[in-house]
C-alpha cells in the first residue's frame, strides 16, 4: 500500500447555477478613478498591479474621475452613446428577425456593446482589427451601411459575401475588419502577422486582434503572445472576458489563479484590466495602447470585464446553466444607462433626448431591414446564384472545379 | 546558368523573389542567421536584412497564423516548416483560414502565402522526420500543393508559388535535396552537378503551377508519381524494360487532369507511385480520377505502390521505402494482365 492519500480530480464550478441566488458581493470592484496612467514606454513590470485591478473612470454618481479621465468631448461622448444604442437597436431586431425564420443564426452583444463601439474611437482609418463574432460595434461605429449587414445576415441575394458565409461574419477591408472566421482564437495571431506586416514595410498602421474569455485557452492565444511579444509588434490584444463561453463559466479557461490580463506579465507584455462596462474607460485604455502601438513601444493586452448578458448565440439557452437573474446583480451594471447618466450629470443630455435617439435609430434600422428584405432572406430567398460557391476558391478556377460546375449544372 | 544542388535552387528562386518584390518576406525556425537546417535560407538574412529574412519561435500554428496575417496586409510571406511532420499545429490555420478566406471574404481578403516544408524519407529520419503529408493538404479546398522532383523545377516552380494570389503548401522532396535518388540506397550517390536537370538559370524564370512533366515517354503502361519516386519509377522502367511513360505531376492540386487521362488512354495501363501510407493517400484519388476518366481505356487494373500502412519505421526504411524492386514488379503484373 502507498503511504499517500489518493489524488483527486479538481473540476471548477462556478459559484451559481439555475435556482441559486447570485451574490457578487466578494467581487472586488475598484474606486474609479483609482488607478495610475503610466507612460505609454512603460515596461511591463512596472505596471504589474494594473493586470490584476479594474481601471474604472465612472463613478455611482455619475462622474469621470482620476487620471484616465477626460479624454474625449461630450460630443465625441454623445456620438458613443448613439453607437451603443444602435448596437443595441440592431442587434434587438435581428434577434427577432431569427426568431421569425429570416435566417439561421445570430449573436447579440448585449451588455458587451461599450468594448467595441469605444475601442473603435481610439483606431485611425487604415487600422486592421481581427475581431470575433461579438464585435460588430467596430463595423457599426463606422458608415459601414447597415443594409449590407443586413444582407450578409439573410444570405441574399445582395450579400456582399455571396451567401457563402454563416450570418454575421462580416468582411470590410475598407472598415478595417477582417473576415471574421468562426473559428476560435485563430484570428490572434493573424492580427499580430498584420501588425509585423506594418512595421516590415516601415508603416504607421497598427492592428487589434480579440479573443473571449473561453478561447484564451487555445494554442494560439500563445502563439499569438509570443510573437506579439517577440517582435514588439504593433498590435493591441484584446480579451473580451464576458464570464461565459457558452455554458461554460470563465472558471474552465484559468481556474482562479489569476486573470486573464495577468498572461502578458509571462512574456513581457503590458496588461492592462479595465471595466468593459464604462465606455470612457474602455475608450482611455484602448487609446493608449493604441497610442502605445503607434510609437513602436510594442504589444498591449487588455482585458476587458463585462457580462454577457444575453445567450451565446440563438442555438442556447443562458436559464438551463445560469441563474436568470445573475446579470442583474453583474456589479458593473449596463455600459449604456452608465453612459446616459454621465451625459446627464454633466448637463448635455436627458432622458427625452435619449429616447429620442433610440426612437431614430430604431427607426433607422427598421428601414434598413425593410430594404434588406427587398433583396430576400434566408429561407425565402433570393440568393446568389449557386454558381457563386464555385467562384473565389482559387483565384482563377481549375479545370477540376469547372468540371464539378458543369456536373452541377450552374 | 550554373549547376546547382535543388537547395541551392530554391535559395536561388527566393533570393530572386526576395530582389525583385520587397514584399517577399522568409521566416521560420533557424532559416534566419544560420540559414535553415537544410540550407535553403543561407545568406538571405545578410543580403536583405533581418526585416525580411527572420527566425520565428517553435511554433508552427504562430508561423503560419503571422503569415496569414501578413499576406493580408499585402505581403507575400514566403515561411518555412522545418519539416513537414512538423505542420499539424499549423494545420488549423492552413486548413480553416488561409484556404478560405478569399472565398469567405469575397475578394476582400487573399492569402498569397508559401509554405515550405521538407518531405519524405530515405535520409533515416524516422516517424518525425520521413513524412509526407501531401494528401492532407489536397484534400483542402482552396490551397495549392506543389512537390517539385530537381532543380530546375523546384526553383521555377517556388517563383511560381511565391507569385501566385493563392496559398501554396511546397512540399520539398529532402532525399533528393543534394541529388537524384533511384530508391538503391546500397549505391553510391549521384549529385545534381551531374544530371541536366540540375543547370538552372541564375535569373528570374518561371515553372506554372498545375502542370505534369513527362519524364520519360512510353507507350506500355503510364506510371503517375511525383517527387523523389519519379527517379524510382526510372530506374524501374530501366531495369524491367517495361515501355513505361512516367509522369512528374508536380503540383498535386491543381492536378493535370488531362495529362494524365491523355496518356493513361494511350498506354492502357496505370501504376501509381508514392512515399505515403496508401489508404486515404493520393494515390486513391489518382485511382479514382483513372478510373473516372479512362475506365473503358484500361487493360488491366491498375496498382499503387506505396508506403504501408504504418508509421514510418527508422530501422526498416527501405523495407518501408517504395524502392525499384516493387515499382519493377508493379510494372510487371500490369503488363502479364489480360
Amino acid at each position: 500500500m502507498s503511504e499517500h492519500k489518493p489524488l483527486s480530480l479538481h473540476v471548477p464550478e462556478p459559484e451559481f447555477r439555475p435556482g441559486d441566488k447570485p451574490d457578487f458581493s466578494d467581487v472586488p470592484i475598484p474606486q474609479a478613478g483609482a488607478a495610475d496612467m503610466p507612460p505609454i514606454d512603460v515596461s511591463a513590470d512596472d505596471i504589474r498591479d494594473l493586470a490584476y485591478t479594474i481601471i474604472r473612470v465612472m463613478n455611482r454618481d455619475g462622474d469621470a474621475v482620476g487620471p484616465w479621465a477626460n479624454m474625449l468631448s461630450d460630443d465625441q461622448v454623445k456620438e458613443g452613446l448613439e453607437d451603443m444604442l444602435r448596437v443595441r437597436a440592431f442587434d434587438a431586431r435581428m434577434q427577432m428577425a431569427q426568431r421569425q425564420g429570416k435566417t439561421s443564426f445570430y449573436m447579440q452583444a448585449l451588455g458587451e456593446e461599450a468594448i467595441a463601439c469605444a475601442f473603435h474611437k481610439a483606431l485611425e482609418p487604415g487600422d486592421m482589427n481581427f475581431p470575433t463574432y461579438r464585435q460588430q460595434g467596430l463595423l457599426l461605429s463606422t458608415d459601414y451601411p447597415m443594409v449590407d449587414m443586413m444582407n450578409q445576415i439573410y444570405s441574399n441575394a445582395a450579400d456582399p459575401l455571396k451567401g457563402r458565409q454563416l450570418p454575421i461574419m462580416y468582411s470590410s477591408k475598407e472598415h478595417g475588419f477582417f473576415t471574421i472566421s468562426g473559428n476560435l482564437a485563430t484570428q490572434f495571431v493573424q492580427g499580430v502577422g498584420w501588425a509585423m506586416a506594418s512595421a516590415i514595410k516601415g508603416d504607421t498602421k497598427i492592428a487589434a486582434s480579440w479573443i473571449g474569455d473561453g478561447s484564451t485557452a487555445e494554442s494560439d492565444f500563445h502563439s499569438a503572445l509570443v510573437f506579439a511579444s517577440t517582435y514588439r509588434a504593433p498590435v493591441v490584444l484584446n480579451i473580451v472576458n464576458n464570464q461565459w463561453a457558452i455554458s461554460t463559466y470563465q472558471g474552465i479557461a484559468r481556474g482562479k489563479a489569476a486573470t486573464f490580463a495577468s498572461r502578458g506579465l509571462g512574456f513581457g507584455i503590458p496588461a492592462l484590466r479595465v471595466d468593459g462596462n464604462d465606455y470612457l474607460a474602455v475608450y482611455a485604455v484602448s487609446k493608449w495602447a493604441v497610442d502605445r502601438a503607434r510609437a513602436g513601444h510594442g504589444p498591449t493586452l487588455i482585458e476587458h470585464v463585462t457580462y454577457r448578458v444575453g445567450a451565446h448565440s440563438t442555438s442556447d439557452d443562458p436559464s438551463a446553466y445560469r441563474p436568470k437573474e445573475e446579470s442583474d446583480m453583474w456589479p458593473l451594471g449596463d455600459p449604456v444607462e452608465r453612459l446616459k447618466s454621465y451625459l446627464i450629470k454633466r448637463g448635455v443630455w436627458s432622458e427625452a433626448r435619449h429616447v429620442q435617439m433610440r426612437e431614430m435609430l430604431e427607426q433607422q434600422i427598421a428601414d434598413a431591414q425593410k430594404a434588406a428584405e427587398k433583396n430576400g432572406t434566408l429561407h425565402d430567398g433570393p440568393h446568389s446564384s449557386p454558381r457563386e460557391m464555385f467562384e473565389d476558391v482559387f483565384a482563377e478556377m481549375p479545370l477540376h472545379l469547372r468540371r464539378q460546375r458543369q456536373e452541377a449544372g450552374v | 546558368m550554373a549547376r546547382m544542388t535543388m537547395i541551392q535552387a530554391i535559395r536561388s528562386a527566393m533570393d530572386n523573389s526576395m530582389e525583385r518584390d520587397d514584399n517577399v518576406v522568409v521566416f521560420g525556425e533557424d532559416v534566419g542567421f544560420f540559414g535553415g537546417v537544410f540550407r535553403c535560407t543561407q545568406d538571405l538574412q545578410e543580403k536583405y536584412g533581418s526585416h525580411r529574412c527572420f527566425d520565428s519561435p517553435i511554433n508552427e500554428s504562430g508561423i503560419i497564423g503571422a503569415a496569414i496575417g501578413m499576406a493580408a496586409y499585402g505581403l507575400r510571406p514566403c515561411v518555412e516548416i522545418q519539416f513537414a511532420d512538423y505542420m499539424y499545429p499549423g494545420y488549423d490555420q492552413i486548413t480553416q483560414e488561409a484556404s478560405r478566406i478569399r472565398f469567405r471574404s469575397n475578394n476582400d481578403f487573399t492569402v498569397p502565402m508559401v509554405v515550405r516544408m521538407p518531405t519524405g524519407g530515405g535520409i533515416f529520419g524516422g516517424q518525425t522526420h520521413s513524412q509526407s503529408p501531401e494528401a492532407l493538404f489536397a484534400h483542402v479546398s482552396g490551397i495549392k500543393t506543389v512537390i517539385p522532383s530537381n532543380p530546375y523545377d523546384a526553383k521555377g516552380l517556388l517563383i511560381a508559388s511565391i507569385e501566385d494570389e493563392d496559398p501554396v503548401m511546397f512540399l520539398e522532396p529532402k532525399r533528393l535535396y543534394n541529388g537524384p535518388f533511384d530508391g538503391h540506397h546500397d549505391r553510391p550517390i549521384t549529385p545534381w552537378s551531374k544530371h541536366e536537370l540540375g543547370d538552372v538559370p541564375d535569373d528570374h524564370y518561371t515553372v506554372p503551377l498545375g502542370k505534369a512533366a513527362i519524364r520519360r515517354e512510353g507507350e506500355e503502361v503510364t506510371v503517375l508519381a511525383y517527387g523523389t519516386m519519379v527517379y524510382v519509377a526510372e530506374a524501374a522502367a530501366a531495369e524491367t524494360g517495361v515501355d513505361a511513360e512516367i509522369i512528374d505531376l508536380r503540383t498535386i492540386l491543381p492536378l493535370d487532369l488531362e495529362t494524365v487521362e491523355a496518356s493513361v488512354r494511350k498506354t492502357g495501363r496505370c501504376v501509381i507511385v508514392h512515399e505515403a501510407t496508401k489508404t486515404c493517400g493520393f494515390g486513391a484519388e489518382l485511382m479514382a480520377v483513372v478510373t473516372e476518366g479512362c475506365f473503358y481505356h484500361l487493360e488491366a487494373p491498375i496498382i499503387r505502390v506505396t508506403g504501408y500502412d504504418t508509421p514510418y519505421p527508422h530501422a526498416h526504411e527501405w523495407d518501408y521505402f517504395p524502392g525499384p524492386k516493387r515499382v519493377g514488379d508493379a510494372l510487371k503484373k500490369v503488363m502479364e494482365a489480360a
